[in-house]
C-alpha cells in the first residue's frame, strides 16, 4: 500500500511543491508526516487488534459453548496457568472478557474509524493537502502504537491481564493483580493519542476546507468526523484523569475510589480509606457513554457516502442529519448515569437521566429514516460497499431499538448487567459500525492503493458475514430475558442460566463461523493488493473531492487545486448526460 | 427447585411490584417489533423497487417528507408515554413506596468474594452492630459481640428465608468489591457497594424455591457466588427463625445453623 510519488501525466507533484527531495525508507512508511501513510499506519494496527480481540472471544466462547470441557490443541498451547489441563480457568475467562471489550473499543474500532479513515479520508474529502498539524498526527500514532503494545503484554503480567472488565470497576480494580497496571497506563497513552488526534481534525476541518466549501456543503462524513473529534476532545480527559487516579490507588497509596474499612478475603485492606467507588463510574460513564457516539457516528457517516453513491441521488435530509449528529453530540454528555441506574439512584437523577436517553434516541431514529428514505426513488447498485452499507440499517435498528427497555429505569432494573445489554451494544457496534466500516474499506481501498477489491470476494464475505453475526448476537436477548447475567465464567451454576444453555451452543458456533466467513476478505485484502484491477481518479463515479486526486494520492494529494463548486451529492440531475456532478468539477 | 419454569424469556414473577415491570417490557417490546417491521417492510421494498436494472434512473427531487414527520411524531409520541405513563410512575412508586417499617422482615446482608451473608434481627428487632475488625470465617459480618442488640441475630450465608406475602425490606452493602443482589423471579437488583447501605425492598405472593445471582463482576468466583432464595409460608418461616435462632447466652449450642457456608 504504497503512497506512490509519481501520478499519471504532469510532473507529479501537488501544486504545494515543498521543495523537498525524495525522503529516507524511515520517514515516508514509518515515521511518516502524510495523513495518508498515518491513516494506514492506524488502519492496519486496527485491524490486526480488530482480529486479535475477536480471537480472544472466540476462545472465550468455547468455556461458555462448553463449560468445564477442556479445548482441543489450544487448551496446551494456552499453558497451565490460564489453562489448566486444556480447561479455561476463571481468572483467564476474565481476562479474556475484559480485554476483548477493551481492545475491540479502544485498540480496535475506533483507531478504525477515527484514525484510519478519519485521517486518510477527511483532508481529501476537504481538498486540503494534509491535516493542519502532520507532525501532531504523527506523534499521536506513536504513542498510540506503544499504548497497544503495552495492553497486550500485560497477558504476561503476574495474575495475567486486567480482569475487571473493560469498565474496570474500584473497588476489585483498585485490588487486581498487575495487569490492571498495565491497563491503566496503557490508556493513559491511548486517550493521550486521541485527544492529539482530536484537536487536529477540529482544526483541520475549521481550517483547510478549500475554496467554495462551505460548511454546508461538507459531506455527511466530514460532518460525523468533526462532532467525533468534539466528543473524543471533550469527553476523554475526565477518565484520563480518573485512570491516573486508579493508578495512584494501586501504586501510590491513595483511595479515591477505596472506601473506609474494607475486607478482603478476611483480611483489613490496608489503605487510606474515605473513597468513593461511585466517582469512578461518574468519571468513566462520562467518557464512556460519549465513546459509543465516537464509535457510530463515523460509520454512520460512511454509510451516507456509500448510500448517496450507490443510490446515484442526493442524500434525503441533509440538513436533517447534519442538524441530528450535533444534537446527538450535545446529548450524548448528558446521559451517561443510565449505566448507573441500579447504584442505589435516587428518583430526582434517575428521572432525569431517563429523560435525556428518551430524547437521545429521538435524533438516532431521525438519521435513521433519513438513510432509509434515502433509498426511495434511487437506481440502487449493489456493490460491495452498498451491501455492507444497507445491512447496517436494519442492524443498527436492532441495536437501537433493544436499547430502549435498557434506558427506561423500571425496565433496567430486570435487564441491567444481563445478556439483553450484550446483544444490544454488540448489534449497534458488530453488525452496525463494523459493517459500515467494511463498507469503508470495499469503498476507498481503490482510493488508496489504485486497485479495486474483488467484488465476488465481496460479496461472500457480505452474505457469510451477515448470516453469522445474527447467529451470535440475536440469541443473547433471549438470554438476556432470561434473567442471564453478564461475565459469568459458567452459566449453568443458575437454574434459569440451564434454561439458556442451548443458545450458549448457537452463539459460540456462529462466532466461530463469523470468524471464518472474514478469510475471503482478508484473502481480498492481500490480492487486490497486486492483482487487483487498476482504477483512475473516480472508479465510483462519486461527488466528492477526494475522488479528485490520482489513486493513490501522491504527497500533497491533489494535481492542482480544487475548488467546489456545488453540494456534495448531485447525482441524476436533471438535464444532465451523466447521472454525477462532481462537486470538483467546474460546470460542463 | 422447578427447573421447568425457567425458559427463553422472562421467568415467573413472583413479586407485588413486578406485574407493571413485565408489562412495561411487553409494551416496549410490541412497539419495538412494530417499528422494526415498520422499517423493514418499507425498506425491502425501496430496495427492490429501487435495484438498478437497464432504463431505470434515480429521481433528484427528494420525495417529501410528509408521512415520515408523522411517523417520527408517532414515535416521539409513544417515547413520552413509556417515558412518563409508565417507566417513571412505575420506577416512582417501587422506590417511593417504601413497605411500613413496622410490618416489614428486615435483612441485613453484606455481600462479598464470593458469598451473601445474611443477618436477621432477633426478637428485639434490632441488628447487632457490624464491625469490619471483628470479621473472621465464624462471624462473616462482623457482628459486633460486645453488643447485646447482636446476640440473638440469625447468620445465614448463601441462603435467604423469607416469608410470602410480607413485606422485606433488605440493606444491602459489601465488604470488599461491588457486587449485585439480584433475584430474577422476584424483579429485584441492587448493586451492594462497599462503603454505602442500600434500601431494597420486595414482597413475595408465592412460595417456592429460587435463586439469587450476582449481577456484578466481582472476581474470579463472581460466576459462582449463588444464594438460594426460600419463599415460606408463614408458619414455615417462623419455624424456621425457630429452630435456627441462636441460644440464648448460658445455654448449650442447638443445632448448628442451616448451611452455615
Amino acid at each position: 500500500m504504497s503512497v506512490e510519488h509519481h501520478t499519471a501525466g504532469g510532473n507529479g507533484h501537488a501544486h504545494a511543491d515543498h521543495g523537498h527531495h525524495e525522503l529516507p525508507f524511515w520517514r515516508k512508511y514509518i515515521f511518516s508526516v502524510d495523513h495518508k501513510v498515518i491513516g494506514i499506519q492506524y488502519a492496519v494496527t486496527a485491524l490486526v487488534f480488530l482480529f486479535f480481540g475477536f480471537s480472544l472471544m472466540m476462545l472465550l466462547r468455547w468455556q461458555l459453548a462448553y463449560p468445564g470441557q477442556p479445548l482441543p490443541v489450544l487448551g496446551k498451547l494456552l499453558g497451565e496457568t490460564a489453562m489448566p489441563g486444556g480447561v479455561m480457568a476463571p481468572e483467564f475467562y476474565n481476562q479474556l472478557g475484559a480485554m476483548h471489550g477493551t481492545i475491540m473499543v479502544f485498540l480496535g474500532v475506533v483507531p478504525l474509524a477515527v484514525g484510519g479513515f478519519g485521517n486518510f479520508v477527511v483532508p481529501l474529502q476537504i481538498g486540503a493537502p494534509d491535516m493542519a498539524f502532520p507532525r501532531l498526527n504523527m506523534v499521536s500514532y506513536w504513542v498510540f502504537l506503544p499504548g497497544c503494545i503495552l495492553m497486550v503484554c500485560s497477558f504476561f503480567a503476574d495474575g495475567g491481564a486486567a480482569q475487571s472488565g473493560w469498565t474496570s470497576y474500584p473497588p476489585l480494580s483498585d485490588i487486581a493483580p498487575p495487569g490492571q497496571t498495565m491497563w491503566c497506563l496503557a490508556m493513559v497513552l491511548i486517550i493521550t493519542s486521541s485527544l492529539l488526534g482530536s484537536i487536529n481534525f477540529i482544526v483541520t476541518i475549521v481550517q483547510l476546507r478549500a475554496k467554495g466549501l462551505t460548511y454546508w456543503r461538507l459531506p455527511f462524513f466530514v460532518h460525523a468526523q468533526l462532532v467525533t473529534a468534539f466528543l473524543l476532545l471533550l469527553a476523554f480527559p475526565p477518565l484520563e484523569a480518573a485512570t491516573v487516579m486508579q493508578l495512584m490507588d494501586r501504586l501510590a497509596g491513595t483511595s479515591f475510589f477505596l472506601p473506609s474499612g474494607l475486607v478482603v478475603s478476611g483480611e483489613q485492606l490496608k489503605a487510606a480509606g474515605g473513597g468513593s467507588p461511585l466517582l469512578w463510574q461518574h468519571l468513566f460513564w462520562f467518557l464512556a457513554h460519549p465513546e459509543v457516539y465516537v464509535l457510530i457516528l463515523p460509520g454512520m457517516g460512511i454509510v451516507a457516502e456509500v448510500i448517496a453513491n450507490n443510490t446515484r441521488k442526493p442524500l434525503w435530509g441533509y440538513r436533517l442529519l447534519v442538524y441530528s449528529v450535533i444534537f446527538i453530540g450535545f446529548m450524548s454528555f448528558v446521559v451517561w448515569a443510565h449505566h448507573m441506574f441500579m447504584t442505589g439512584m435516587g428518583t430526582t437523577m434517575s428521572t432525569f437521566f431517563q429523560t435525556t436517553t428518551m430524547i437521545i434516541s429521538i435524533p438516532s431514529v431521525v438519521i435513521l429514516t433519513c438513510f432509509i428514505m434515502s433509498l426511495y426513488g434511487g437506481n440502487i447498485r449493489f456493490t460491495s460497499p452498498m451491501l455492507f452499507a444497507t445491512a447496517f440499517l436494519p442492524m443498527f435498528a436492532i441495536g437501537g431499538l433493544t436499547g430502549l427497555p435498557l434506558g427506561l429505569t423500571a425496565s433496567d432494573i430486570y435487564l441491567h448487567d444481563t445478556f439483553y445489554v450484550i446483544g444490544h451494544f454488540h448489534y449497534v457496534v458488530a453488525p452496525g459500525t463494523l459493517f459500515a466500516l467494511f463498507a469503508g474499506i470495499y469503498y476507498w481501498y481503490p482510493k488508496a492503493t489504485g486497485r479495486q477489491l474483488s467484488d465476488k470476494l465481496g460479496k461472500v464475505h457480505f452474505w457469510l458475514s451477515f448470516v453469522a453475526i445474527n447467529f451470535v448476537f440475536m440469541p443473547m436477548f433471549f438470554q438476556g430475558m432470561a434473567g442471564l447475567s453478564r461475565r459469568l465464567y459458567d452459566p449453568t451454576v443458575y437454574a434459569h442460566g440451564r434454561g439458556v444453555q442451548a443458545l450458549n451452543v448457537v452463539i459460540s458456533w456462529g462466532a466461530w463461523g463469523l470468524a471464518l466467513a472474514q478469510l475471503p476478505f482478508i484473502v481480498n485484502f492481500f490480492m487486490s493488493l497486486r492483482a487487483g484491477a487498476r482504477v483512475a481518479e473516480n472508479p465510483w463515479h462519486s461527488t466528492t473531492l477526494e475522488w479528485a486526486a490520482p489513486s493513490p494520492p501522491g504527497h500533497g494529494n491533489f494535481l492542482t487545486e480544487p475548488v467546489v463548486y456545488r453540494e456534495p451529492y448531485e447525482y441524476s440531475v436533471p438535464g444532465k448526460t451523466k447521472d454525477y456532478s462532481p462537486q470538483f468539477q467546474a460546470e460542463g | 427447585m422447578d427447573e421447568k419454569i425457567y425458559g427463553w424469556w422472562l421467568p415467573p414473577d413472583v413479586s407485588v411490584h413486578g406485574a407493571k415491570i413485565d408489562q412495561l417490557m411487553s409494551v416496549l417490546h410490541w412497539f419495538m417489533l412494530l417499528l422494526f417491521i415498520g422499517w423493514g417492510v418499507f425498506f425491502v421494498y425501496c430496495l427492490v423497487r429501487f435495484r438498478a436494472r437497464p432504463g431505470h434512473v434515480a429521481v433528484y427531487t427528494p420525495v417529501k417528507g410528509i408521512a415520515t414527520k408523522y411517523i417520527e411524531a408517532f414515535v416521539v409520541v409513544v417515547e413520552i408515554f413509556l417515558l412518563f405513563g409508565l417507566s417513571t410512575p412505575v420506577w416512582l412508586s417501587y422506590k417511593n413506596n417504601v413497605p411500613d417499617a413496622k410490618k416489614a422482615l428486615h435483612v441485613r446482608l453484606v455481600a462479598e468474594q464470593f458469598a451473601w451473608n445474611f443477618q436477621y434481627p432477633g426478637k428485639d428487632g434490632k441488628f447487632g452492630k457490624n464491625d469490619p475488625s471483628q470479621i473472621s470465617g465464624d462471624n462473616p459480618l462482623g457482628i459486633d459481640p460486645e453488643d447485646p442488640a447482636g446476640k440473638d441475630d440469625l447468620v445465614t450465608v448463601n441462603n435467604l428465608h423469607v416469608p410470602a406475602n410480607r413485606p422485606v425490606i433488605v440493606d444491602v452493602s459489601s465488604k470488599d468489591v461491588i457486587h449485585s443482589f439480584n433475584i430474577p423471579v422476584l424483579r429485584v437488583k441492587q448493586d451492594t457497594i462497599p462503603g454505602q447501605l442500600i434500601s431494597v425492598w420486595f414482597e413475595a405472593t408465592q412460595t417456592g424455591h429460587f435463586e439469587l445471582a450476582c449481577a456484578q463482576l466481582c472476581g474470579l468466583g463472581h460466576y459462582r457466588m449463588r444464594g438460594d432464595v426460600l419463599i415460606d409460608t408463614p408458619e414455615e418461616f417462623a419455624k424456621w427463625q425457630a429452630e435456627n435462632a441462636p441460644p440464648p447466652p448460658g445455654e448449650p449450642a442447638a443445632a448448628a445453623p442451616e448451611e452455615k457456608k
